[in-house]
């Protein structure tokens, strides 16, 4: 049984519809990040899940009990869960010591044994020294670590992130990132973290829920959501990616200008009439002279058109000979091409992904 | 359904019971019959059917056009000086101004009435002692004498205003146009005026009407100078038998016309393209004034001199004099009047306590009705939130003699009889400056983040916990600031009070307006003298608790709210 449960969840203001049947199941002690631009539902969702909001339609279920459902739903205070907000919501009245206490106290822990865990979580989350301080005396970072070790020391039954990193300047929110993952390592608590930015929700997650405008397009394990992005919307928003419109014809997949037999796609005989695959910039490898063949590869003539180098890696646009295509592709720093130069591009079947547009 | 919504909606309730049911009843009695009850026109007829009544209103309108205008002859070079130029002696006008503001307008009547009275004023003395004229020139008990006074009790309302436009306009906006090759005068009449002009606007129909609403300095001035105007029409309906029905109908063009005018008011300061009034400030350099730098100063010092200095003077004469006319002289000293106000006179005594019990409990009433609609109304706890807003600061564009009309409209009879006693002037000073409570309310529930209500609530506390452990210490600061701001104009509110006390909850405010009668002004002067000491302790208070400036921020009027 999951451990929560979103069931045909739909949350709808006025004539909006923010939440659009979302459908999904974490298991005990999994990490799932709900991932979409802003204005997408994750937030609504979220709060929907920690009891903010009632939902129009569907349920929500922890431990197999409906928690949420239109009209009756448990108030948050009575979910056991707790969260940490994009403001972090840090108390500014009390210390850090008693901004951490306080679920504890709450749940009418004794006091010493309240001190005890404070302390210890503290420990953890490195910020023992500074229990005395109040918030305005903080910074951003530290003030994060309180919310982290506030949300953690309960130990909730699921923990809910909304954008904890979105205040933060960049180096540090690199470093949360990796403290966030750690922290979850060592006590394995049920989360949902709510992000829109996708480097955070692939070091920090197990599975990562894209949503687009109120839906859940793909559920997946970062490398599967990189490499076999089932929406156009998903393969656009997690990564670059070149779009490449092809049609089923007897044993071939044929693109503009060129064609690959069937058989050297994955899932090659499932394919069939109209199509969009997602073929990541990586994926696409230039040469100078054309590599021996091989029968995964596709290989064809083309010209480099346009370039920019980036430090850790090359950009190029380069236009196959024949069609119309325009590619990107991503090249080493030492892959050096001039603009207007021919090349031969690469193309790797097996790591092209038919996308539902 | 949570059970904490039942104590919103009683708070909803008071609300309705402190501006909704006295407005309505007002409207209500305009057009009842006061013996059969029945509707009828009749009240409106009486009202406006007598050439005195008119004149009356037309006098108002007067007296708020030539007011409004005086306020900004006053108040906005100063604005000016203080705020764009090097005009030397800033801290004293600055502390001036503040002065104006502490001093009640009835006792600048007073004040002025010792200055300018016919031939014992002493301007006319001083007058008659230079040029040994038989007379004086000056006759307070005039429409001059009443603009002048209302006015130099009303100016610093301009001056708050204007300063407060003039501080967001950045030197970059005058460096544009001195690159251009504008000089100084071009400059501040081609871009700081323009950019001004709406906050001049706006003050201008606030000081406009405060004049048409006021009703002390009118009573002291207009009466004994056989006009009248609006508010002193509407307190001799009110003369035995009251005839509350005629004057709720002859109250309706007042509050017409404040309605409108801050509707007006709303839209000027709201009108778009008048960037630089929300904009940051910048960067902001003084104009060197040079050789104009003192009579600039010397203008800031006549306006304050009239509207303080002077003032002050001959009031603190007065209630330390056995005599006043007797002038200044050593053995005219005394401390009678002051120990007979203080010690001596039970009526003074029971008054200066029943100021401070009922101000005092006006404004917490006022702070906790305010307190919580701004919470309902911001996290939106019961349906129709936002209206309450609306409701809340309505008694603002109220004048405080209407108030006080509804109020004996709606509390004289049953349901709910509260005339006669101490609470119907409590309310009715909670219900006057509950705006004051609502803006500072407003805003410091805005400075606090729901999510921090939220985070109590996710990690298992109740909605009444958030309120108690976060909530409330973080608004405490706030709070204390507010209580002050509406306990000063609550412990010297004389035009709801007025029409609403009876012998046993006499204020010092309605004692010294009894007084004057009498002629007594040394008595007055004692009485005022303890109002503003009183006054000025609490803004000592208030300069602790919230900061230098909190008389003279647009909150503390509830004007910018």
């Amino acid at each position: 049984m999951s451990k929560l449960a979103l069931r045909e969840v739909t949350c709808r203001f006025g004539a909006f519809t923010a939440v659009d049947r979302a459908t999904l199941a974490l298991a005990r002690g999994e990490f799932v990040s709900l991932l979409g631009p802003s204005g997408c539902g994750k937030t609504t969702t979220l709060r929907m899940i920690a009891g903010f909001l009632d939902p129009t339609e569907g349920t929500i279920e922890l431990d197999g009990r409906a928690i949420s459902a239109p009209g009756h739903s448990l108030p948050p205070e009575k979910r056991g869960m707790s969260m940490i907000f994009q403001s972090y919501a840090i108390w500014p009245n009390m210390t850090v010591a008693e901004n951490v206490g306080f679920g504890l106290e709450v749940r009418r822990l004794p006091r010493l044994e309240i001190r005890d865990k404070v302390d210890r979580i503290l420990d953890v989350v490195r910020m023992r020294h500074l229990r005395d301080r109040y918030p305005a005396e903080l910074s951003g970072g530290q003030q994060q670590r309180v919310a982290l070790a506030r949300a953690i020391v309960v130990q909730p039954d699921v923990l809910l992130l909304d954008e904890p990193l979105s205040n933060l300047d960049a180096n540090l929110r690199e470093e949360m990132r990796y403290e966030i993952r750690r922290l979850h390592d060592e006590f394995h608590i049920t989360t949902v973290y709510v992000t829109h930015d996708q480097a955070e929700a692939m070091v920090t997650s197990d599975r990562i829920a894209v949503m687009n405008a109120g839906r859940i397009e793909q559920v997946d394990e970062p490398r599967a959501l990189y490499a076999r992005p089932r929406t156009r919307f998903v393969a656009g928003f997690i990564g670059r990616t070149n779009f490449l419109e092809a049609e089923v014809r007897g044993d071939d997949v044929t693109f503009d200008g060129f064609a690959i037999p069937r058989a050297r796609f994955a899932d090659g005989a499932a394919l069939g009439g109209r199509l969009t695959f997602s073929l990541r910039p990586q994926s696409v490898h230039l040469h100078r002279q054309p590599p021996p063949a091989s029968d995964r590869a596709a290989l064809l003539p083309g010209r480099v058109v346009q370039r920019a180098y980036l430090g850790e890696h090359w950009d190029y646009a380069v236009r196959p000979k024949d069609g119309a295509l325009l590619l990107r592709v991503t090249a080493r720093p030492h892959e050096v091409f001039e603009v207007d130069e021919s090349v031969w591009l690469e193309l790797d079947a097996r790591q092209m992904a038919p996308i539902a547009d | 359904m949570d059970r904490s919504r039942l104590v919103w909606l009683l708070f909803v309730a008071l609300l309705l019971v402190l501006v909704v049911n006295p407005l309505a009843r007002l409207f209500w009695v305009s057009f009842q019959d006061p013996d059969s009850g029945a509707l009828t026109l009749t009240n409106y007829l009486t009202a406006f059917g007598r050439w005195r009544y008119i004149e009356a209103l037309v006098n108002s309108l007067v007296v708020g056009l030539a007011v409004g205008a005086l306020c900004v002859v006053f108040g906005v070079p100063m604005a000016w000086a203080v705020s764009r130029t090097d005009m030397p002696g800033k801290g004293l006008v600055w502390a001036a101004i503040l002065g104006t503001f502490i001093v009640p307008n009835y006792l600048g009547a007073v004040a002025w009435i010792l200055l300018a009275g016919p031939n014992a004023g002493w301007l006319n003395r001083v007058w008659m002692a230079l040029t040994g004229a038989a007379a004086g020139p000056f006759n307070i008990y005039s429409m001059a004498g009443l603009v002048l006074v209302i006015a130099t009790y009303s100016y610093p309302y301009v001056f708050v205003f204007t300063r407060g436009a003039l501080d967001l306009i950045s030197s970059e906006m005058d460096d544009a146009a001195t690159t251009l090759g504008a000089g100084v005068v071009r400059r501040t009449l081609r871009i700081t005026l323009p950019l001004t002009l709406p906050a001049i606007l706006a003050a201008f129909i606030v000081a406009f009407l405060e004049a048409i609403a006021l009703f002390g300095v009118p009573a002291l001035i207009a009466l004994p100078g056989r006009f009248q105007v609006m508010t002193t029409m509407l307190w001799q309906f009110f003369e035995f038998p009251p005839k509350v029905e005629v004057a709720a109908a002859y109250s309706m063009p007042l509050l017409a016309i404040t309605v409108a005018l801050f509707w007006l008011q709303r839209r000027i300061i709201a009108r778009k393209g008048y960037v630089a009034l929300t904009g940051k400030g910048g960067e902001r350099r003084l104009i060197r004034l040079g050789r104009w730098r003192w009579p600039m100063l010397a203008w800031c010092l006549v306006v304050t001199a009239l509207s303080f200095f002077m003032p002050m003077v001959v009031v603190l004469q007065a209630a330390f004099a056995k005599a006043w006319g007797r002038g200044f002289s050593l053995d005219n000293l005394t401390l009678r009047n002051v120990s007979f106000v203080l010690f001596d006179q039970r009526a003074t005594q029971t008054a200066a306590w029943h100021t401070f019990v009922y101000g005092g409990a006006a404004a917490l009433i006022a702070l906790a009705v305010a307190l919580a609609i701004a919470y309902v109304a911001h996290r939106r706890l019961v349906p129709f939130s936002s209206g309450l807003t609306y409701v809340a600061m309505a008694p603002f564009v109220i004048p405080g003699i209407v108030l006080a009309i509804g109020f004996y409209a709606a509390y004289t009879r049953q349901p709910l009889v509260l005339y006669g006693t101490a609470w119907i002037l409590i309310l009715a000073f909670a219900t006057r400056f509950l705006p004051i409570a609502y803006a500072n309310s407003d805003a410091a529930i805005r400075a606090i983040n729901p999510e921090l209500e939220d985070a109590v609530r996710i990690l298992g506390g109740s909605r009444a916990l958030a309120l108690r452990r976060v909530v409330t210490p973080l608004l405490q600061r706030g709070l204390a600031g507010a209580f002050i701001l509406v306990f000063i104009p609550a412990t010297r509110e004389l035009s709801s009070a007025i029409f609403l006390y009876t012998t046993g909850t006499q204020v010092l405010s309605v004692l010294l307006f009894d007084k004057s009668d009498e002629g007594n002004f040394e008595l007055l002067s004692s009485i005022g003298l303890v109002l503003v000491v009183v006054t000025v302790a609490l803004v000592m208070v208030g300069f602790r608790v919230i900061g230098r400036d909190f008389m003279l921020r647009r909150t503390s009027t509830g004007v910018g709210a």
